[in-house]
């Protein structure tokens, strides 16, 4: 049962931060990904590489403002660097890269695991 | 202009051009016309008129000959004229044949590359002293790598007869000493009989494990020196490799019998397509997971136990893995008191001034022999302790490990989708484009897949030894491009498709190879990953300053291949070969690739510039 509750709280905590709405400039914030290399490590279509997939973004604006000034596993870019009013444009901008298509729906990954070699 | 760069100021100018801390330095001086002729004309007739029609360096290809040398990488260079000249005539340019370099490490990245899927070594022969030392960083990987090369250097040796200028530039009292650090062994044969037993012990040196280059270096003047009757060539006999001891190999199996949750770690382990098939037999029996490393195809991707297992290891068998412990030790979960076993050649020869030796291996048990040769007794071993019931019990395990490579494959295949469209194309879909059109043929990917995110190992199957030829050795970016040229050399005569995907920053080092693919129409599939960037030094700068608090706005500075972009299709075609692109967007790539594999399966080299993300 708890573990039923901790799915729900995730699940809603999901949808709620997938309507967040997004404040920020989305071509400002464009513009600062590429500026900021966050490509170098999350892919210019923010599906990951290096660093971590950031599509789709299940964090509020506050979370990721967060996050980036004082992150787990990325280098850090502080207010001093990065200010929240940017990082809202960022936000922006991830919010609205599109999703990917899961495996089963792409025919040639379908094809490679039907194969089996 | 080759290797024989030239030389235009003579020692007492360059003396005159050391001026006192201050002063403003004269301009050079001119080259007087006596040197400027010795650098630039035709070679003076001789001053004897007799001609030498069996000259010692048609000896010296009897004796290449004789090791089954195939191919001799060279950027012309005069300290080796005369042996050039035999390979080419008295040798009729066959076994060996002479292939024209454009860069000293091309030529030996080359033979590394070619080292690697035909398992013996080709010769590089560069020029004296500036041959050498354009060499000298393909050396070093081709060392770490663990890989055989002969590199032969020309030489003036007789300071009594040589020329000023160029030839004294090129020759050396020692000049072995320039790469000495990082071949296994070298020499300076004087004489015709001991240039046979020297280039005979080269070979054998060279091929037993571990594995090394080795350089030779032969006098110019007795490469054109008279011969009168052939001295005899030492017969060729290859030592067994070193094994490893009985007593330790039967410690070695009873851990592995008795252990809950072994680990097989290997590094460069499967030498020949016969360390595969081993490593197959003993993961089998034990029914333990094998992580097969980056290096070299030593297990089948595919195969159930193929992957990193899983929970924490207790005990781990370690295959010619380099180094041990330290920071940034072997992956994967071990329990706090797990037993770990070393076979590996490396502590029979190690060096001491470069590092590349790393940290000591953590061993509980230590076996210094070669993994690939050690592997059948211990195999003979595992097979005389394992009881049925043992034999049950593990056939268990093998069972959740083939679960979890089968869920390791479906989570493959759905980060795969990621960005799946995406422009820049994403490397996930660059290598199931390129899967789906090889995997019906006798494909070998000749490009290590460290910067494309390991992708072609996620999603091809790895199967044969010559699948994948692994990496530089010792990181240094220039090997990429001349290796692939050099692999793809090796799989033309076994009809095999050679894959090369080329990262750009490397192709930029020496991009003169594509012409010497064209040249040699060697068959081989160039996908440029251009990233536009040495990206791997974008991010370590972009973390520098991050972790300095002054941002990343500017780790673009001097790690960019931007403004202008590189035109790679151009480049190609410059060189004379097919070349397409850039390709950015990934529903163009399919027919991109059907369009240059034609041009390759017919034969002769391409390249698609294709657009990617970084990673």
């Amino acid at each position: 049962m708890r573990t039923c509750c901790a799915v729900l709280a995730f699940l809603l905590a999901s949808v709620a931060a997938a309507q967040t709405p997004a404040t920020g400039n989305v071509q400002r914030g464009k513009e600062m990904y590429l500026k900021y290399s966050c490509y170098a490590c999350h892919g210019y279509d923010g599906h990951g590489g290096a660093g971590a997939r950031l599509v789709p973004l299940s964090m509020t604006v506050t979370r990721f403002t967060a996050y980036v000034h004082n992150p787990r596993r990325m280098p850090p870019y502080t207010e001093k660097v990065l200010t929240d009013a940017q990082l809202a444009d960022l936000f922006a901008y991830i919010k609205s890269l599109p999703a990917s298509p899961s495996a089963d729906q792409i025919p040639l990954l379908s094809r490679i695991i039907a194969a089996g070699k | 202009m080759g290797a024989a760069a030239l030389a235009t100021r003579s020692a007492p100018e360059l003396g005159a051009a050391q001026v006192p801390s201050g002063a403003r330095p004269a301009p050079p001086a001119a080259p007087d016309s006596a040197q400027l002729r010795a650098d630039t004309e035709p070679p003076p007739r001789s001053a004897s008129p007799r001609l030498v029609e069996k000259p010692a360096s048609d000896f010296m290809v009897d004796v290449i000959k004789s090791l089954g040398i195939e191919y001799v990488a060279a950027n012309p260079g005069s300290s080796f004229e005369g042996l050039h000249e035999s390979i080419i005539n008295y040798g009729e340019n066959r076994n060996p044949e002479l292939l024209t370099c454009c860069h000293e490490e091309s030529s030996v990245a080359m033979a590394h590359g070619y080292a690697k899927i035909e398992g013996k070594p080709m010769l590089a022969l560069v020029h004296g002293n500036i041959g050498l030392q354009h060499a000298s960083m393909a050396i070093y990987n081709a060392y770490a790598d663990r890989v055989p090369v002969i590199v032969v250097a020309g030489n003036w040796r007789d300071a009594g007869t040589r020329n000023n200028g160029v030839n004294s530039y090129h020759s050396a009292q020692d000049m072995a000493v320039i790469v000495r650090d990082y071949v296994k062994w070298d020499d300076e044969p004087a004489s015709l009989p001991a240039y046979a037993e020297s280039a005979v012990r080269a070979y054998k040196i060279a091929m037993t494990p571990p594995m090394e280059p080795v350089l030779l270096v032969v006098d110019h003047d007795l490469q054109l020196r008279p011969m009168a009757a052939a001295p005899k060539i030492p017969r060729l006999v290859m030592p067994s490799p070193p094994a490893g001891e009985w007593s330790a190999v039967r410690e070695a199996a009873r851990l592995l019998v008795a252990a809950e949750n072994p680990r097989i770690n290997a590094g460069r382990m499967a030498r020949t397509p016969n360390g595969v098939t081993l490593l197959v037999e003993l993961a089998e029996l034990l029914q333990a997971a094998v992580n097969g490393g980056g290096d070299r195809v030593n297990f089948p991707s595919r195969h159930p136990l193929a992957g990193p297992g899983s929970g924490a290891a207790d005990v781990l068998l370690n295959l010619e893995v380099q180094g041990g412990g330290g920071p940034g030790g072997a992956a994967g979960a071990r329990a706090p008191d797990a037993k770990t076993i070393n076979i590996s050649s490396l502590g029979l020869f190690i060096k001491s001034n470069l590092q590349d030796f790393q940290h000591m291996a953590d061993a509980d048990v230590d076996i210094a022999a070669d993994a690939e040769a050690t592997l059948p007794m211990l195999i003979e071993e595992v097979k005389r302790q394992l009881t049925a019931d043992r034999r049950r019990a593990l056939q268990d395990r093998g069972a959740k490990l083939a679960g979890a490579h089968r869920e390791a494959r479906v989570q493959a295949m759905e980060t795969a989708a990621f960005g799946w469209d995406s422009s820049p194309i994403s490397l996930a879909r660059l290598s199931a484009e390129l899967w789906d059109q090889i995997r019906t043929e006798d494909w070998s990917l000749v490009s290590w897949q460290g910067f494309v995110s390991g992708w072609p190992g996620r999603l091809w199957n790895f199967d044969k030894h010559y699948r994948y030829i692994g990496g530089q050795g010792a990181g240094a970016m220039g090997y990429g491009a001349p290796a692939a040229v050099g692999a793809a050399l090796a799989n033309r005569k076994h009809g095999r498709l050679s894959i090369n995907i080329q990262t750009d920053g490397d192709l930029n080092y020496a991009p003169g190879v594509l012409w010497t693919a064209c040249h040699h129409q060697i068959p081989l599939l160039t996908v440029m990953h251009n990233n536009r960037a040495y990206h791997q030094e974008v991010m370590f700068v972009q973390q520098m300053a991050s972790e300095r608090n002054r941002g990343a706005d500017r780790a673009h500075i001097g790690t960019t291949l931007r403004e202008p972009d590189i035109d790679y299709a151009k480049m190609a075609q410059a060189y004379g070969m097919y070349g397409e692109g850039p390709i950015a967007q990934a529903k163009d790539l399919a027919p991109a690739i059907k369009r240059a594999l034609d041009r390759v399966k017919r034969g002769e080299p391409a390249l698609l510039d294709v657009i990617t993300q970084p990673r």
